[in-house]
């Protein structure tokens, strides 16, 4: 308790020294905590993006199916298993089917993903209600499409494509809606139409490519040879992405924090050089060396405490506002390859926040009391000679 | 000398390495010191004063020969128990004043009380009774820095002497005063002597000390040279 007193006046007593290195280090921890928040804001934004769109919660694919490999698609189609065809008939499930052609938008021809799946389907977040209509191939694009195709609503354009048994074939396909969204995946190089009309064209009746699970359906535990790929699988490139964005963010905290805690080693050997003197005297006033050590580590460690509630007073305001506002991103974000929208939200969870404070408070009091080892050798009547042993 | 040795210094030698070789402080020591003394081990500077002091304050131990102090030999406490003895034994008191500069002049003095574990209360008592000996009890919330050299080593001699310690060293106390602060000062120390039986033990070559010293010892070369009761003024 002493030692805990005595610790807290010199550091305050200290004065302008201290408040430097409080707040280089409290700069530190707020940025660490914004960066960390926003990779977990843009981790989760991503993946729930992907999941209302895209991913649903989970996949049956055929086992020819593989989404790098286009070649593959001539084959990855096949008679939807039966135990997937009853979560289809209950709605709980949405089979789509996907082949490859060519379209040619004002007389121009651009490879694409042509894509049949259920007009009437939940399960993802695609307008395909304005699928049902039309005795036109009614179409439904994104807008990255619909601006690479230079394409709009009412646009006609012809489809052209390869059916079940190797014929080429074609159609025009009438725009029918524009949707908008931030997981281009669905969006880029895809056209969207009605299953039905898809698998009449191909020649491929009650077949499909992969069958969207809903979010709470119960995953059988077998469909036929079609594999399941459950979310994590799916979401493997966006944690991967994540992992790398936050190696080159640790860096540059690291680098960040490094010097912060240099300038508290810095004050730390400093501190024991000029008060040489000091330690002498306290020690003939009776205070062992092991208090003297506690004394300049808890100094040490107060920096960092310091530097958590002066970021606590000028960064929960500014994180809780980035966490309400977000943070706005420029426009050639879309080419990130993360489902990101306009604006990141970033997420500070608890453990974030705790994790951080432990981490630096830690590493300050390591910090500290790295130098004051010296103490252990020091004689005090070297000390108040102003000598260290 | 004064009623019961509290201190004993038998045979002491201490060296120190210098280059190669070693340099001898203290040769064949022999004193004792009694209680509620008032005594000056005077000598030119480099005759071993310190070295002494330090040694008799636990601070140091002797190359050869031991010093008991309050019953205890220094050769042979520990870290800790040396620290404790000083803790609770002694108080120092240095020519340099060696004052806190970030603590005020009550902070100051509340230090050996708050090493001791005294209780806030009796520390507070404690505190106002020993800037009241050193007439400061108007300065309790001044920083040294604000202080005079005289002012500092009142607040360090009531930072000796808040905990009623049995032995105070005093380490060339007056060195940095001028004559009025220096008697001022001793006055006080003499006093307080009387009024509580201290031991005092000063290290000086300065004549207005020695002027108000009961004994003194003189070193000459780490030597005792001559041991004599004194007249004071």
């Amino acid at each position: 308790m002493v030692t805990l007193k005595l610790a807290y006046k010199n550091i305050i007593g200290a004065g302008l020294r201290t408040w430097l290195n409080v707040v280089v280090l409290s700069f530190s921890f707020v940025l660490i905590i914004w960066t960390q928040g926003l990779y977990k804001g843009m981790n989760q934004q991503a993946s729930r993006a992907m999941k209302e769109m895209e991913l649903g919660g989970g996949q049956f694919w055929h086992p020819e199916y593989d989404p790098y490999d286009p070649l593959t698609l001539e084959d990855s189609h096949g008679p939807i298993p039966e135990e997937l065809q009853v979560l289809i008939d209950k709605g709980e499930a949405v089979p789509i089917l996907i082949t490859s052609a060519t379209i040619y938008p004002d007389g121009r021809f651009q490879t694409v993903q042509l894509k049949g799946i259920l007009p009437e389907q939940s399960i993802l977040g695609l307008p395909t209600g304005s699928l049902r209509n039309g005795q036109e191939l009614p179409v439904l694009i994104g807008t990255r499409m619909a601006k690479s195709a230079n394409l709009d609503i009412g646009d006609y354009f012809t489809i052209r494509w390869r059916d079940a048994r190797g014929v080429f074939d074609a159609i025009d396909g009438k725009v029918v809606n524009i949707f908008r969204t931030t997981v281009g995946a669905v969006d880029r190089g895809q056209i969207w139409v009605p299953i039905d009309r898809l698998r009449e064209m191909l020649g491929m009746p009650g077949e499909g490519t992969i069958v969207v699970i809903g979010k709470d359906t119960v995953v059988p535990e077998k469909a036929g040879d079609w594999v399941f790929r459950n979310l994590d699988y799916l979401l493997r490139e966006i944690a991967e992405v994540i992992r790398t964005k936050k190696v080159g963010a640790s860096i540059m905290y690291a680098l960040l924090l490094s010097m912060a805690l240099l300038a508290i080693f810095d004050t730390q050997v400093l501190s024991l050089f000029r008060r040489r003197k000091e330690m002498g005297t306290l020690m003939a006033l009776g205070m062992t060396r092991g208090m003297l050590i506690r004394i300049f580590t808890l100094e040490g460690a107060f920096h960092g405490i310091l530097a958590v509630l002066v970021g606590a007073v000028y960064g929960v305001p500014l994180l809780i506002w980035f966490e309400k506002n977000g943070w706005p991103l420029p426009d050639y974000a879309d080419d990130f390859g993360m489902a990101l929208g306009n604006t990141l939200y970033p997420i500070y969870g608890a453990w974030l926040v705790i994790g951080t404070t432990l981490l630096i408070l830690l590493a300050v009091t390591i910090v500290s009391f790295l130098p004051t080892r010296r103490i252990a050798k020091l004689k005090p009547t070297d000390a108040l000679r102003g000598k260290i042993s | 000398m004064d009623k019961a040795a509290i201190i004993t210094v038998e045979n002491v030698y201490k060296s120190f390495p210098m280059g190669t070789g070693e340099f001898t402080a203290l040769k064949e020591v022999n004193l004792t010191f009694g209680e509620g003394e008032f005594t000056g081990i005077v000598g030119p500077s480099g005759s071993g004063k310190t070295t002494l002091l330090n040694i008799i304050g636990s601070l140091d131990v002797p190359t050869k020969g031991k010093a008991i102090v309050m019953g205890r030999n220094i050769n042979d406490l520990t870290q800790k128990e040396a620290a404790d003895l000083r803790n609770r034994y002694l108080g120092f008191i240095f020519q340099t004043y060696n004052l806190l500069p970030v603590y005020n002049v009550y902070e100051n003095v509340e230090l050996p009380l708050l090493l001791l574990g005294m209780p806030s209360k009796e520390r507070d008592t404690a505190i106002r009774q020993a800037l009241d000996w050193v007439g400061l009890s108007d300065k309790i919330e001044s920083r040294p820095a604000q202080l005079s050299g005289g002012e500092c080593q009142r607040v360090a001699i009531a930072r000796a002497m808040v905990k009623k310690p049995k032995i105070v060293l005093a380490d060339e106390p007056t060195a940095n005063l001028d004559a009025k602060n220096s008697h001022h000062i001793l006055r006080t120390m003499e006093a307080l002597n009387r009024e509580l039986g201290t031991t005092f033990i000063f290290a000086t070559h300065d004549e207005k000390v020695i002027r108000y010293l009961r004994r003194k010892v003189s070193l000459e070369d780490g030597k005792v040279v001559a041991d004599q009761s004194m007249k004071t003024q």
